[in-house]
Formats: structure tokens, C-alpha cells, sequence
């Protein structure tokens, strides 16, 4: 399997605290990568390097190399709008803009002028919203507004937006953190469809969904990464005690 | 103990009741005053109203006499003043907010605030000293030149506060998408923001519709109908202002009638906007 992003001593700085120490870590592509830790441990941090979110905060800074196709996205010079059409992002909470169903997915669509006509538009709205699971849900009242919609399918929506700018890779922070048990088995089980199209980066603290859905997990610690390697491996027999201590709930 | 809980549970409810009839009474006191104000007017004003006092311009006393001209005057410099002080404020709140994190912004936020405080009779001496002195006259142009000037700082700190409440999330989701800053200003957050806008907006028209003093000397006043901004202009405030410190009796029924004419108007452009902005999403 091929790597789609390589990350490699990656130290991240808000003003002079270190968040992150010397990262390195490759991501496969189409395979869904776990990020798992304590609270505070860098691993939303670290997402957040990976599509430069980072860069709206004034005080941040991060070095080393993040890599994806070979092309280093801290280098100068590099188009941080192009970036983020790349490499999707879902947050933790669901946050739609103030618009309509359709106009949320379609906004993506416009701003980065992906289609041809009217009727491609639809067609891409309607696409990204099957692909996110929503469509049925949703097709009888794509004009009325995105915040009608309940907490799981608002999030659902989310995913259909990043997925309309026809991403590479999918970045989420925690995307079912606030949401009832059925709406998460929804989001998981979206994960793993999207799997063959994408490479998925899924920050979470929960450790049974980061088994249920990922083929890699990495565990961080105080900025540090711990432990990476096959989520079967990491859960059965990591190498590391902490990791073991972690995810047996000894502590976090 | 229970005793002891008891009464202590009988204390905050006491507490509470008194509390909440104090507030209560509070806001009805805040509604009767307006309805005070605005009946007294009415009845003041009611019995020198009619379509011919709308549409008459001022005439010698005992021959009747209007606000047609001072009406127009009014809705002129108003909208003049808005269409430039307006998308000015607007744009100004929106770089505090978005982008003013920094010496400049706060110089800006200062310079705003202090703007704010002044009073309007030296926003009218200012123009008259910079624009009416060169201009030759007074002038609808003065007029509405400092009424914008007392527009923009009002509808810059709304704007600015209004955009702040806008939550970053949002900001970051469209950033997400591929979106430019500039585009994520334009169409996520001033649209998410828009109703807080619109309603300083709003206050901040409402403010200079019953402005007086920054007209005395900018815009003055005129007997007859003017359309030209070039030339000076009437105004309810001003007009109203005239009627009131005239001698006679005939005049001061009309400076009420006038103000009741300026209060239904304020009322009406609080509930068009109001109704206009109200949230659709």
C-alpha cells in the first residue's frame, strides 16, 4: 500500500508551548488511520496539521515536513486554499452554515467552481448526499434549513459538504463524539464505506470505534506519539506498555 | 434539620417572588414609558394631522403650512447618508472583527468607540467647517454628510460585535472546504451575522432620523421643496425645531403633529426591518 501522507519530525508550537514532539508517521492510502490518546495528548493538534488549520491561529507554528504526494505542504509557496480542497476536514461538533440542505453541500461546489451547469451542481449535491448516507433522509426538503435536521444527520451533512469538493483525503476530529449510539453506528459505518475512495485520518475517543473502523491506529501521549501500527495489533498486543495501560483503561 | 431546610427553602422562594415581581414591574415601567411618550404625542399631534399638513410646505402663520418638504428632505439625507455611511461601517466592523487583531484594528475599535461619544453638534460644526465653508452654502450634501458621520462608528461596533458572535466553527468549516478568507467573510459570516447587522443598521438610522443639531448648520433648512442635495434642505428634526420655538400657538400644534409624523416613522422602519431581517435559517 502506498503512503499518501508522510509526516516526518514534526514539532508544532503554540507560542512557546511544545504541543507536539517529533512526529513521524506515514499514512496509507484508502485505509483509515485512528488517532487515539488522553485528552490533551496533540492528537486534534496534529490532525489539524495535516490540512494547516493550524495557520488560523497567529501564535502556532509547526516544523518538519508533512508530506502527500510528495509534496511537502509546509514548503513556501504552498496554495493553503488548494491544500484544503485536498484534504477534507469534519469537526467535532456538526457545524452546517446558515443555509439550506442543498446550499450547504453546494457551497464547497461553487466556491471551487467544480461544476459545469445548474444541472451538474444537482447532480453532484445529490451525489455527495448518497454518499454520506443523507440522501433519502433528506431529498424531500433540500430547501428548507440545515439546522432542522437532527445532531447526527447535521453531521452527516458535514461529511456530505467535504465530500462534494471531491477530496483525496478526509480528515475527522472526533465526528461522533456528540452523537447518540445509533447516529455513531451510522457515521462508522460510513467510514468504512468511504474507505475505498479516500484515505480517512479519524481522531477519536472511543476506543471501540477506533477498532471497529481503522486498519491503522496511532496512540499519542503529552505530544508525543507512543505507539503505531495495525489497529488489530495496537488493541491484542501493543508493544508499549502505556499503550496497553491505555486502552485496558488503566488511566485516561 | 428538615426545619432548617424548610425555612431556608421558604427564604429563596420569598427571594425569588420578590425578584421577579421587582423585575417585572421594572419592564413594565420601560413599556409605559414608551406608550406614555408615544400617546401624549398622538394626542398632541393627532388634531393638526391631515393629508394637507403631509403634503404643504411651511407657510406664513394663520395660513396653514406643512411638512411635505421637510418630509422629503428628511428621507433624503437619510437614505443619502446611509447609502454612504452604511456599506462604510459595515465593511469597517467586518475588518475589526475578521481581521483587526492588531494595532490597527485597535486603533480602529478606539477611534470608533471615541466617535461614538461625541456629540452630534460637533459632528454638524466639523462638516460645517469642512464642507459647508468650501461649498459656499449650507447644503442636502452637509446634511447628509454628518449623518453619516454619526452612522458609521455606530454600525461599525455593531457589525463587529454581531460577526463575533458568529461561531468560529463555522469559520473553520468553510475554510475546510477550500474557501478564501475573503470569501469565507463574505458569504458565511456576514449572511450568519446579517439580522444582528441589520438591526444596527437599524438603530444606528433610527439614531440620525431624529438627529437635529449636526442639520442646523450643515443642511439648514428650507421653505420650499428641494430635490437638489447641492442646495440647503428641510428636515422633520429641523423643521420640528422651528415650529416649536415659534410664538405662536397654531405652530406648536404642528411641531407636535411633525413629531408624531418622525415617531410613526422610526416605529415603521424598526418593524420593516424587523420583519425584513428575521432569521430564515
Amino acid at each position: 500500500m502506498q503512503n499518501k501522507i508522510s509526516i516526518s519530525n514534526l514539532n508544532f508550537f503554540y507560542g512557546k508551548a511544545q504541543a507536539l514532539y517529533d512526529i513521524t508517521l506515514d499514512i496509507p492510502e484508502k485505509e483509515v488511520v485512528a488517532f487515539i490518546g488522553p485528552s490533551g495528548c496533540g492528537k486534534s493538534t496534529f490532525l489539524r496539521t495535516l490540512n494547516r488549520m493550524n495557520d488560523t491561529i497567529p501564535i502556532a507554528r509547526a516544523d518538519g515536513t508533512v508530506t502527500i504526494d510528495g509534496e511537502n505542504i509546509y514548503a513556501p509557496g504552498t496554495d493553503v486554499v488548494a491544500l484544503r480542497r485536498k484534504v477534507g476536514m469534519v469537526f467535532q461538533k456538526s457545524n452546517p452554515f446558515p443555509k439550506s440542505i442543498f446550499e450547504n453541500v453546494a457551497y464547497g461546489i461553487r466556491i471551487n467552481g467544480i461544476h459545469s451547469s445548474k444541472s451538474d451542481l444537482n447532480h453532484r449535491v445529490e451525489k455527495a448526499l448518497h454518499d454520506a448516507a443523507l440522501w433519502d433522509e433528506v431529498k424531500d426538503r433540500l430547501s428548507s434549513s440545515a439546522f432542522g435536521l437532527s445532531g447526527g444527520q447535521q453531521q452527516r451533512l458535514c461529511i456530505a459538504r467535504a465530500l462534494a469538493v471531491e477530496p483525496e483525503v478526509i480528515l475527522m476530529d472526533e465526528p461522533a463524539s456528540a452523537l447518540d449510539p445509533i447516529a455513531t453506528q451510522k457515521i462508522e459505518e460510513l467510514v468504512v464505506e468511504l474507505k475505498r475512495d479516500y484515505t480517512i485520518v479519524i481522531v477519536t475517543h472511543n476506543m471501540q470505534q477506533a477498532s471497529r473502523v481503522s486498519d491503522k491506529t496511532a496512540f499519542f501521549m503529552l505530544g508525543k506519539l507512543i505507539e503505531f501500527g495495525p489497529t488489530y495489533k495496537m488493541f491484542q498486543n501493543p508493544d508499549e506498555k502505556l499503550t496497553e495501560d491505555y486502552i485496558t483503561g488503566r488511566f485516561g | 434539620m428538615a426545619s432548617t431546610g424548610t425555612s431556608l427553602h421558604n427564604r429563596r422562594k420569598l427571594v425569588n417572588t420578590i425578584m421577579a415581581s421587582l423585575t417585572s414591574v421594572c419592564a413594565l415601567l420601560v413599556t409605559l414609558l414608551l406608550l406614555l411618550i408615544i400617546g401624549y404625542i398622538a394626542v398632541r399631534g393627532i388634531s393638526s394631522l391631515s393629508i394637507q399638513f403631509l403634503i404643504d410646505t411651511p407657510k406664513p402663520v394663520g395660513e396653514g403650512g406643512g411638512i411635505g418638504n421637510a418630509i422629503v428632505g428628511s428621507v433624503m439625507m437619510t437614505l443619502f447618508a446611509s447609502v454612504i455611511g452604511l456599506p462604510v461601517g459595515i465593511a469597517a466592523g467586518v475588518y475589526l472583527s475578521e481581521y483587526g487583531r492588531n494595532w490597527y484594528g485597535n486603533i480602529g475599535r478606539f477611534v470608533a468607540d471615541t466617535l461614538i461619544g461625541i456629540p452630534s453638534i460637533i459632528v454638524g460644526i466639523f462638516i460645517y467647517t469642512a464642507v459647508v465653508l468650501p461649498m459656499g452654502r449650507q447644503s442636502g450634501l452637509a446634511g447628509s454628510l454628518a449623518l453619516a458621520v454619526i452612522i458609521i462608528p455606530i454600525v461599525a461596533r455593531t457589525t463587529e460585535e454581531m460577526i463575533r458572535l458568529v461561531p468560529n466553527s463555522m469559520r473553520e468549516g468553510a475554510l475546510a472546504l477550500g474557501a478564501p478568507h475573503w470569501r469565507v467573510s463574505w458569504n458565511i459570516v456576514l449572511p450568519a451575522a446579517a439580522s444582528g447587522i441589520a438591526t444596527g443598521a437599524m438603530l444606528a438610522i433610527a439614531r440620525v432620523t431624529g438627529e437635529t443639531a449636526p442639520l442646523l448648520f450643515t443642511a439648514l433648512n428650507s421653505r420650499f421643496y428641494n430635490y437638489y442635495l447641492d442646495q440647503p434642505m428641510s428636515s422633520l428634526t429641523v423643521q420640528i425645531f422651528n415650529y416649536a420655538t415659534g410664538p405662536f400657538e397654531v405652530e406648536h400644534a404642528m411641531a407636535w403633529a411633525a413629531t408624531l409624523v418622525l415617531v410613526a416613522a422610526i416605529l415603521v422602519i424598526n418593524i420593516f426591518v424587523r420583519t425584513l431581517t428575521r432569521k430564515r435559517y
